[in-house]
């Protein structure tokens, strides 16, 4: 039994003490790996869970970012690179959680891997598998804009760098098929004409495809899912197609199988089965022989089916190939005992004789002359001793038979059939006669219809009372009698109601039975030990094929009764195995194989992708028959083949069912064997202390907004789709096209609020205005001629920066803004044009002919995030978001598990990567315990001293699989580098990445005492890291290191010129050498720091960030200038409604009173109240800064890190009359009112808004708009009565605050827009009242309102100390005097010197959740420098020779991060007092500082001036460089 | 041998987090551009030195390419502005000396420009196509070796 959660913790008493020091993130998107990064830097073990192969997530589709045009790749690639490289973060892609159990600081996580296929361990991404993978399916990534190949590499820069398979599962036509063929997959190879390689996929599974290719039953094709569309593909045809492809081709002789083992396998019976299974075990290494009663090979094949179906040199071909592979055959064997076989010496033996007796039925005259058995028939026909009537005239002669002129077949089964036909062909009148109906008729309707065609007369519903003779004692007719009906009984014997006195005669001269077969095993003796069945087979274990005798094994016909081919393959392949085992003493049941899902298509499916395009409706390719009249006279084979072209048609309609089709293609290609088709799925358990959710958004599926034709106008895209036809690494490679027509579209719509703000979902998605925005900048920006009109019902440009991006758009880029909700679009079908039809704000109607219709869609949660949701028990609303609880914004309803990122609203890159330091740092405080508990640092033996040595060049070169050495000469660039200057060895290896070759290059340093390593194979952004472990692991230092990118810049860019590309390699490589003989070891040098915090601000995001850090263990200094905690928070008195903010539903003061509680009683925290910074110095880890009190008295106060948490304001301008009428008041002054007066409130009868005053007539200060919404709603409360009018330009209630705004509109309040040349006019206000004049958009004329309040929505501007805190503390202001944060997307909480975060309202005005979060987020990141013991620096850095420095500050001028400084006590040229000293810890290694000194007195290690200047001379000029001679 | 005129030679100096990763990614996709670019990375074209530019020259470099962040963009905040302008100081020399300043030229091109990197090299060779190459070298000041390729049956 389970224990409950509660249990298990009491039973663990370790828990209650010691959480476990590591944390689980699920998603490995921006917010993922921000989260993971944090927590994994901060001393936490960190499993990142990702559901895709690779992390990454929508940003990584992202062309570019707003507000900034950043690329989106250039941001996230060295994220990317750094989590996947992190010691202290274990990636685990293709991964879901199943399960949590226990509770926070302790978690157990079932997790689930899904199987890659591919090893990543193994896999060096070189891509020789993409290559020959013929299954192409919709590309994913790229939006399906274009395809991608089952085996793939989710995009050029994920990580891990590995490639994954995609499978769903096992397709249909491979389940239907005894013998499993990969249908799918030699299809797929068809398709791209590559024959060879199909016959090899089909030729694994079966030895006789051209057999199969036209006699199977072909159960594939009636379990094909393409029936579903129209016609299953013609799977027969495609496999008969390409044998007879590949047998025109000369043939290729087989090597015999190497012989491995002793023992020696008897096979009786040469027919399908017993030859598959030969085959198998001659391959396995085992001696075979096959014993054959018949003067040929091939049993039934060769005997049992006709020529005109089964060619005789189609068989001797494909028996052929087996007995080549080394097997014995002795033909004319009849095997009369077992013993006998046993005594020769066999160690095994398999009966596979077939069923070649054929029945005669027990009715009078059954043995009379002219009565024939249909085996024999058969037989007596292949083995030629038939003579056709057709040639009537010519005596026979001696031993030949010709057959009667009437002949009638008994039976209704396929080989009856074949013996009619056969009959035809010999030159007979030719009648068949059966039990069954015509529609039960067990033979194949085709057949039956052939012949049919070919004249043959079918008699149905008959039973036979006896065969009649003729004076001569021959038989002469077949008396029968009808059928009322009949059925079989459970011992298989027949019963049959006949039609009293039906009796009538068929009047024949030949009769031929074929009423069913069994094997002949009149060599069985009773006492053999070989058990019988009553049906006359061998009875065997139906698991193991094993008979009752120990070492006997029987298949194929001979136990199952006739069956088809691929039944006797299957059955013959099954045998081998067992047999396999028994040879090795194992057991013979196998062990159970994980079974992968069979891809059944449902109708919906189908239609959706249909609808998508994707699927194209298309019967059969139709294939050529001989005509009847030919068919008759002739055995020539009745149906013709494929020809290329129509094969290729054929197999162009296979759906791909199962994605991969495991045609082993790639297992192939693989240099580096990375490859495992056999991979199961896994469970595992991981214990965590907490888990950070992370799993991000899905967009709104644009095909269930009908009215937009997504799906159906080719024309009409997402905005994703959008994204990727924008990047330069996308499928177009920037170009913007109509998937139409693959025009550059001329005319392009962007259509808002897709999926968002509708019926269906009453929240914004908060970042549509802003990316529909960024793309038709981004399509200005390469196409000014490109005419562009977004449709939108707000421009929500709520956020730092964004409303001077959009007034950008609009003004200097031109794009049209148009406010209406456009309501559906319509095709012009010729030209696929799209008209939209849309009334404009002065109530006019348009419509308009655009080229391109872009959907801006929302946010959605998957149902995937749901559900774990629901599994791991958190509360989800009806949307799938995530609550978080009060006061904890990233706290969800289960302690110990964090939300973050869309996953709670929507929003934004910075919020999110800000949300995901702040769930960094809730955990980190959660577990501050247990810090560096499970992490570890790679141990590398010491470093070998190489100061004193000449330098030793060890160069390696990699083929990188054919990527490089496919493309230039490999051998010779290695030839070349041997004789480079220092150079002591050059080796080339197909992959120098892979772990087999870094242990031999780790051997190779030690035996060859190298002390400076060059591989020339790829890109050191990728490598280089791997490759510096290298050396360390073998005692060298790693900056003795450099690379030859020889891959990306010359195998891969000038693939089409093979001397080029070597000669170019031959450059690159000296280049490198040159610098690597000036390389120099790089010490790094550990700086202590000092273990406490300095927060300035004790607003609720200074409060927030100090306790966090308190939390986690850490000292704090809190400084507030006041006597009293709390800042603007003091005076925010109305709560936001229940689910417009996610977390916080609750009252602001209650908050604010538990915090400061929290923050007093915490003892980690100093309070220094009525007190400011004046002064401030030192770096990251190390900063001393002074703090005096109101009264003067002065403390140094010695930190290694530091939050700027001072605030901001709201604006008290007097614009609108402010402070000059008692009732026009700022929000802050209502939310006072309502608290105090609410009597008053209750007198009131009208009021009204104006939202964005002053300042915000420039930039958007973000939570006005809510904080009016959210007033009015709390003035309806009190006063329902009250008319609330509100004067707005945008409404940005961003998020969950839309929620507000409908509240609003139902709750009554009236929203008047106006523009910024049209303000609300105040005319006058006095004791009456405030009379406001306003222009109304909708009605286009003046409106004048009387009000007894008017409440202006001030702006939050920087707090009054700001510029001089700014100063302080050297972190610039922004444009509009807001801390400027290091970079908007990925460092929000970053400035650009170290050590120093920013949060709350000093970095842009926000709402209390969100300076909550931003708080956490900052101590997060203080958190990763404090943890620490000391900040490790060096390598590239720049370093001063102070010996030359002039103190002349041009290094300080130029550092961007102001890391330069001059020290007094340092003496500079000419032993002059004063010089410059850049402090390691803080360099950033740009090398801007270096490039500048005009007294070159600086240098940047690993990248010095003689190192550069070394690989400039090395390309020109480099005496005795050596020839290169290609291989 | 094709008809490459190999003989060229582009010094490019590549900011490994944006242009360098173009280049990269250039490969990825296959994209051929003029095998004439030799890439040497640097950390930041903030590091690119007035010196490196002429010291190539000397050498016998038939134009220098300097490829940077996008303005705005700089992974270090404002190298690629730096570089701007040393790039124009190069310019400056090279008139002074008589050289054509358009043989060094400074790209802005973020990580996923791979196409753009590759018109940048085009446009790069264009230019030494049409001012011939290096007068420094033609007058045997440069002591510019060639790598000698030779097929060995």
């Amino acid at each position: 039994m389970q224990n409950t959660p509660k249990e298990e913790l009491r039973n663990n008493p370790e828990s209650e003490t010691d959480p476990i020091g590591a944390v689980m993130v699920v998603g490995g998107g921006i917010a993922g790996m921000q989260a993971a990064l944090d927590l994994a830097d901060q001393g936490f073990k960190v499993y990142l869970i990702e559901a895709k192969s690779a992390i990454g997530g929508k940003m990584a589709q992202l062309d570019k970012t707003f507000p900034t045009n950043d690329c989106a790749m250039c941001t996230i690639s060295p994220k990317l690179v750094e989590t996947g490289r992190h010691p202290n973060i274990e990636l685990m892609t293709l991964t879901q959680v199943v399960d949590v159990r226990g509770e926070a600081g302790n978690f157990t996580v079932t997790l689930q891997h899904e199987p890659r296929y591919v090893d990543n361990s193994k896999c060096v991404a070189c891509g020789d598998c993409e290559k020959v993978c013929p299954v192409i399916v919709p590309d994913r990534f790229n939006e399906n804009l274009i395809k991608k190949h089952a085996i793939h590499k989710l995009y050029p820069q994920a990580v891990p760098n590995a490639y994954a398979i995609e499978r769903r599962g096992i397709s249909p036509c491979r389940d239907a098929c005894p013998a499993g063929q990969r249908a799918q997959g030699y299809i797929a190879l068809i398709r791209e004409g590559r024959y060879q390689d199909a016959l090899r996929v089909i030729k694994m599974d079966n030895p006789f495809p051209g057999i199969c290719g036209r006699i199977c039953n072909h159960r594939c094709e009636t379990a094909c899912n393409r029936g579903l569309v129209d016609e299953p593909i013609n799977i027969r045809a495609l496999k008969r197609f390409v044998t007879d492809k590949v047998y025109a081709e000369p043939r290729q002789p087989i090597e015999p199988a190497p012989r491995l083992y002793p023992q020696r396998v008897a096979i009786i019976g040469a027919g399908p089965c017993g030859l598959t299974a030969a085959q198998d075990l001659a391959k396995a290494g085992y001696g075979v022989t096959v014993f054959e009663a018949m003067p040929v090979a091939g049993g039934m094949l060769r005997l049992g089916v006709p020529e005109y179906r089964l060619p005789t040199w189609i068989i001797e071909r494909e028996v052929q190939d087996i007995l080549d592979l080394g097997i014995e055959l002795r033909l004319n064997m009849q095997v009369n005992n077992l013993d006998d076989v046993f005594a020769e010496g066999f160690d095994a033996v398999l009966i596979a004789v077939g069923a070649h007796e054929g029945i005669r039925l027990r009715i009078p005259g059954a043995n009379l002359e002219g009565v024939l058995v249909n085996t024999h028939f058969l037989r007596d026909v292949r083995l030629g001793k038939y003579v056709s009537r057709h040639e009537d005239g010519r005596p026979l002669e001696e031993g030949k038979l010709q057959l009667g002129k009437n002949v009638l077949v008994l039976g209704g089964g396929n080989v009856a059939v074949d013996c009619a036909r056969t009959a035809v062909r010999l030159g007979a009148k030719v009648a068949m006669a059966c039990l069954e109906s015509r529609d039960t008729m067990p033979a194949h309707p085709w057949e039956v219809q052939a012949a049919e065609e070919e004249g043959v007369q079918i008699y149905n519903d008959l039973t036979f009372e006896q065969i009649l003779a003729d004076e001569h004692g021959h038989a002469c007719g077949v008396e029968c009698m009808r059928v009322a009906s009949f059925y079989f009984d459970e011992s298989g014997r027949l019963h049959v109601e006949k039609v009293p006195e039906s009796n009538f005669v068929i009047p024949c001269d030949t009769v031929i039975f074929s009423v069913g077969q069994r094997a002949g095993l009149a060599f069985i003796p009773d006492d053999a030990g070989v058990g019988i069945t009553h049906k006359q087979t061998i009875a065997i274990d139906p698991n193991t094929m094993a008979a009752t005798r120990p070492g006997v094994f029987a298949a194929g016909d001979s136990v199952s009764g006739t069956a088809f081919v691929i039944e006797a393959v299957a059955s013959g392949h099954k045998a081998a195995e067992s047999i396999l085992r028994y040879l090795q003493g194992e057991a013979l049941e196998r062990p159970p194989k994980p079974e992968l899902p069979v891809v059944r298509l449902s109708q919906q499916e189908i239609e959706e992708r249909i609808a998508r395009g994707e699927i194209h409706r298309k019967g059969r390719v139709p294939l050529p028959e001989l005509p009847p009249e030919i068919r008759r006279v002739s055995f020539e084979e009745v149906e013709g083949g494929y020809d290329d072209e129509s094969a290729q048609e054929e197999a162009a309609r296979c759906l791909a069912c199962g994605v991969c089709s495991e045609c082993m293609s790639c297992v192939f290609a693989c240099g580096a064997k990375a490859i495992n088709h056999d991979m199961p799925p896994m469970r595992e358990e991981v214990k965590v202390g907490a888990i950070v959710l992370a799993p991000g958004y899905e967009i709104y599926r644009a095909e269930l907004s009908e009215e937009y034709g997504f799906g159906r106008y080719p024309n009409v895209i997402t905005a994703l789709q959008y994204e990727r036809y924008l990047s330069a690494s996308g499928p177009t490679f920037g170009h913007i096209q109509r998937p139409s027509d693959g025009r550059q579209p001329q005319r392009i719509a962007f259509l808002q609020c897709i999926g968002s703000r509708d019926q269906t979902h009453d929240y914004c998605s908060a970042v549509c205005c802003m990316y529909a925005t960024k793309e038709a900048i981004m399509t200005k920006e390469h196409h000014p001629e490109i005419d562009l009109q977004v449709f939108m019902m707000d421009m929500r440009a709520f956020s730092k920066g964004y409303w001077a991006y959009f007034e950008r758009a609009e003004k200097t880029y031109g794009i049209q803004y148009t406010r209406c909700r456009v309501s559906c679009v319509k095709e012009d079908p010729q030209t696929h044009n799209l008209w939209l039809t849309y009334q404009d704000e002065h109530n006019q109607l348009h419509s308009r002919e655009f080229d391109l219709v872009v959907l801006s869609v929302g946010m959605e949660i998957s149902p995937e995030v749901r559900n774990l949701g629901r599994r791991l028990g958190i509360e989800l609303d009806a949307y799938g978001f995530c609550h978080t609880v009060h006061f904890n914004p990233v706290q969800t309803s289960r302690a110990g598990i964090y939300a973050v990122g869309p996953f709670r609203e929507p929003k934004d890159i910075p919020e999110t990567v800000v949300e995901a330091s702040g769930a960094a740092a809730s955990a980190a405080a959660q577990l501050s315990r247990a810090r560096f508990q499970l992490t570890s640092t790679p141990e590398f033996p010491p470093e070998r001293d190489v100061s004193n040595e000449e330098p030793r060049i060890g160069v390696f070169v990699c083929h990188c699989g054919s990527n490089i050495g496919g493309y230039l000469d490999v051998p010779a660039v290695t030839e070349y580098a041997r004789y480079l200057p220092y150079v002591v060895h050059a080796e080339d290896n197909l992959y120098t990445c892979s772990q087999d070759s870094i242990r031999h290059i780790t051997e190779q340093i030690k035996a060859l005492n190298l002390n400076r390593v060059v591989v020339a194979s790829c890109t050191p952004l990728t490598h280089q890291p791997l490759f510096q472990d290298v050396l360390r692991a073998a005692g060298l230092n790693p900056y003795l290191f450099e690379m030859a990118n020889i891959r990306n810049q010359c195998s891969w860019v000038h693939s089409h010129d093979w001397e080029v590309a070597t000669e170019k390699a031959c450059q690159l490589v000296r280049m490198a050498v040159a610098k690597a003989a000036l390389l120099t070891p790089q010490q790094t040098i550990s700086v202590p720091i000092e273990h406490c915090a300095l927060v300035v601000g004790g607003g609720v995001s200074g409060l927030s960030a100090a306790l966090n850090l308190a939390q986690q263990g850490f000292k704090v200094h809190l400084v507030e200038r006041e006597a009293e905690l709390g800042g603007n928070l003091r005076r925010v008195v109305t709560a936001f409604p229940a689910g417009t903010m996610n977390a916080l539903e609750g009252e602001p003061q209650a908050l604010l009173a538990t915090l400061i509680q929290q923050v007093k009683s915490q003892p980690n925290i100093l309070l220094h109240t009525q007190s400011r910074v004046v002064d401030f110095g030192g770096f990251s880890g190390n900063f001393v800064t002074k703090v005096e009190t109101n009264e003067g008295k002065r403390q140094e106060i010695r930190h290694g890190v530091t939050i700027l948490a001072i605030g901001g304001e709201e604006y008290r301008g007097a614009e609108y009359g402010l402070g000059s009428h008692p009732a026009i008041l700022t929000q802050l002054d209502l939310e006072e009112k309502i608290a105090l007066y609410p009597d008053q409130i209750r007198s009131w009868k009208s009021l009204a808004m104006i939202l964005c005053v002053g300042p915000a007539e420039q930039y958007c200060s973000r939570i006005c708009c809510s904080v009016a919404l959210k007033n009015a709603l709390a003035l309806k409360e009190l006063n329902p009565q009250l008319q609330i009018t509100i004067f707005y330009r945008d409404i940005r209630a961003y998020g969950f605050k839309e929620r507000l705004y409908t509240q609003a509109r139902a709750r009554g309040v009236l929203f008047i827009r106006y523009t910024a040349d049209q303000k609300p006019q105040l005319s006058f206000a006095d004791e009456q009242g405030i009379l406001i004049e306003a222009i109304d958009l909708a009605l286009g004329r003046k409106i004048c309102l009387r009000v007894d309040a008017l409440a202006l929505s001030m702006p939050v501007v920087p707090s009054e100390t700001a510029k001089e805190i700014s100063k302080l503390f050297k972190v610039p202001l922004g444009a509009d005097g807001f801390f400027q944060e290091a970079h908007v997307k990925l460092r929000p909480v970053d400035v650009s010197t170290e050590g120093i975060y920013i949060a709350g309202m000093a970095h842009y005005p926000k709402l209390v959740d969100e300076s909550i979060i931003q708080a956490l987020a900052a101590a997060s990141r203080a958190g990763r420098v404090l943890s620490q013991e000391a900040i490790s620096a060096g390598g590239r850095v720049a370093v001063v020779d102070a010996a030359k420095c002039t103190a002349c500050l041009t290094c300080v001028r130029i550092c961007p991060f102001h890391v330069p400084q001059i020290k007094a006590d340092q003496k500079g040229v000419g032993g002059i007092q004063g010089a410059v000293t850049i402090e390691a810890a803080v360099c950033q290694g740009c090398g801007t500082c270096v490039a500048e000194c005009p007294a070159r007195a600086i240098q940047l290690m690993v990248f010095t001036d003689a190192q550069i200047l070394a690989k400039v001379s090395a390309l020109f000029a480099w005496e005795g460089a050596p020839e290169v001679c290609l291989t | 041998m094709s008809d490459v005129n190999t003989d060229y030679q582009i010094v490019a100096f590549c900011c490994q987090y944006c242009a360098y990763a173009a280049a990269d990614l250039a490969g990825g996709l296959r994209l051929q551009y003029p095998p004439n670019v030799k890439i040497i990375q640097i950390p930041c074209t903030g590091k690119m030195d007035v010196l490196y530019a002429l010291q190539a020259f000397e050498a016998g470099a038939d134009a220098v390419m300097v490829a940077g962040c996008m303005p705005g963009d700089c992974h270090f905040l404002e190298g690629n502005l730096n570089a701007m302008r040393r790039v124009e100081r190069v310019k400056d020399l090279l008139r002074q000396i008589g050289l054509e300043a358009e043989r060094i030229k400074m790209f802005h091109i973020s990580s996923s420009m791979a196409s753009q990197f590759v018109s940048a090299t085009e446009e790069m060779l264009r230019t030494v196509e049409k001012l011939g190459p290096n007068p420094l070298r033609m007058n045997g000041k440069a002591s510019r070796k060639e790598t000698h390729v030779r097929r060995v049956s």
